[in-house]
């Protein structure tokens, strides 16, 4: 099980509370994560990537164990530990201001 | 029973402020999506009921939502809250999470290829989504939809938002190179639909100009010769004239009245040709502009002293009405400050209701909303402390 952690704006939008919990099919990366995330709730399409060319929307950002992994390439293989839930994979708006 | 409805968006949430027909005594409701930008409210003149609002973040992009029951619940088209999860949607077919999907139209049936449009710096740049400014629901059908873009285009639903289609034509004007942005970005912020032609439709464009289209949107053609602008290369350009604003009377769509970057102008000929009509103005420079429901000649502007100090002459908060169509304006001040007052009134931010006399209703960036039920002649704050206010729109409920 995958715990997923939303800024507040997208908790709200997604109507959940604290984390969002997931099952992913086979390995587990970023794209892997948004995509099932998307799935569960569809309303979140296009706040963290863009609709047309899937990349990163340039003010999120992708934290796992401590880690910035926001530039990382969307296929690569996240750490176990948020593979196997004892992480959570953090989704993050860039500190710019309020 | 007639009631009031104000459908105010702001820098941090959405807000709609309610009356009885007397507009003495008004209820606030709000913030709706609370800490997101809500550049524009609007109900469907078809189904008052049924509103629609664009809801962005330079984090998170743009939502768009829908209330079915006048602004009570909310939801994004295709993709309400607790569903199920899964794609298509099982009822209608159509894709879900998709009612925020504003992709420009590149195909090769139909569509331009992403052209290039004018950077501040001359340079040439591909258009590039950032938001939707303005919502223009059809006048008699609510499950359709036009929306005014940044960068400048249009697009439209005709399933109440699920998804968004562009009407490519206009991006891909000849002219769409020579579009520039202002200084709030290139954005298409106001659309007219004309109540006696169904195929014809006005825009405008920040800082293009305006356009119109006779054939429901496919062409589109500048409408700006009698437009003077100082302060680009060629002041009487065919188009890069930052226009504010456009606005026209139902009973005579062929008549509109514009506020530019500076000069307010009028055409009686669908934007054939303008002429000036700033008159006795203490500055021509200004951003909305409004016509009285009942007097098509009567015409409201909110002057403001420059384009770099974006508040009103003199620190006085002044609404000037011209009964005779434009050239002569009179100073409306009674219950608005007259001293030491310096916000702006953006250009989606005064509208007016149906009722008589007719009521005039302006939001400010201090966030105030001010509404005056005479037409004008007195004036009182509905509300004195929201976030900055984006846009006004007004229904009058029967």
């Amino acid at each position: 099980m995958i715990r997923v952690i939303l800024p507040p704006h997208l908790r709200s939008l997604a109507g959940v509370e604290s984390e969002v919990t997931l099952t992913v099919d086979g390995t587990v990366t970023q794209r892997s994560i948004l995509d099932a995330l998307e799935a569960r709730h569809p309303m979140l399409r296009g706040t963290m990537r863009d609709h047309a060319t899937q990349q990163r929307r340039p003010l999120i950002r992708f934290f796992a164990c401590q880690e910035d992994v926001s530039q990382l390439p969307a296929d690569a293989p996240l750490p176990e530990e948020i593979a196997s839930g004892n992480e959570p994979f953090l989704v993050v708006g860039a500190i710019a201001g309020g | 029973m007639t009631a009031v409805r104000i459908l105010v968006g702001t820098r941090k949430g959405a807000f709609i402020l309610g009356a009885d027909g007397k507009r003495t005594s008004w209820n606030v409701s709000g913030p709706l999506f609370p800490g997101w930008e809500v550049y524009h409210v609007k109900g469907s003149p078809a189904d008052p009921d049924c509103l629609y609002a664009s809801q962005s973040s330079g984090w998170f992009g743009q939502i768009i939502q829908r209330s079915n029951d006048g602004g009570r619940t909310w939801e994004q088209p295709g993709s309400p809250a607790g569903v199920d999860p899964g794609a298509p949607d099982e009822a209608t077919g159509l894709p879900r999470g998709e009612s925020n999907k504003f992709v420009y139209d590149t195909s090769h049936e139909h569509g331009r290829p992403l052209t290039t449009h004018q950077w501040y710096d001359g340079t040439q740049r591909p258009w590039e989504f950032k938001r939707v400014w303005h919502l223009e629901p059809s006048l008699d059908d609510p499950e359709t939809v036009y929306a005014g873009v940044e960068d400048a285009a249009l697009f439209r639903t005709t399933d109440g938002c699920r998804t968004w289609h562009e009407l490519p034509g206009l991006r891909g004007h000849e002219s769409g190179p020579r579009w520039q942005p202002g200084a709030g970005g290139m954005c298409l912020h106001t659309i007219l639909l004309d109540p006696r032609d169904s195929e014809r439709m006005y825009v405008a464009i920040s800082a293009a100009g305006a356009f119109r289209t006779d054939d429901g949107g496919t062409t589109w053609r500048p409408i700006n010769r009698g437009l003077k602008s100082l302060y680009i290369p060629e002041p009487e350009a065919e188009v890069g004239h930052c226009v504010h604003r456009i606005v026209l009377h139902p009973s005579r769509p062929q008549v509109l009245f514009m506020q530019k970057h500076w000069d307010v102008m009028r055409s009686d000929d669908a934007g054939g040709t303008w002429r000036e009509v700033s008159g006795n103005l203490p500055s021509d420079f200004g951003f909305p502009i409004c016509v009285h429901a009942h007097e098509p000649e009567t015409v409201y502007v909110v002057p403001i002293k420059s384009d770099s100090e974006h508040y009103p002459p003199e620190g006085k908060l002044r609404v000037y009405r011209s009964r005779t169509g434009g050239d002569q304006w009179q100073p409306l001040t009674r219950g608005l400050p007259q001293q030491d007052c310096y916000v702006n009134v953006l250009r989606d931010a005064m509208a007016v209701d149906e009722l008589d006399p007719c009521g005039v209703y302006f939001g400010t960036t201090g966030g105030q909303v001010y509404g005056s039920a005479d037409g004008g002649d007195s004036w009182a704050p509905i509300v004195r402390d929201l976030p900055a206010v984006l846009s006004v729109e007004v229904q009058t409920l029967t």
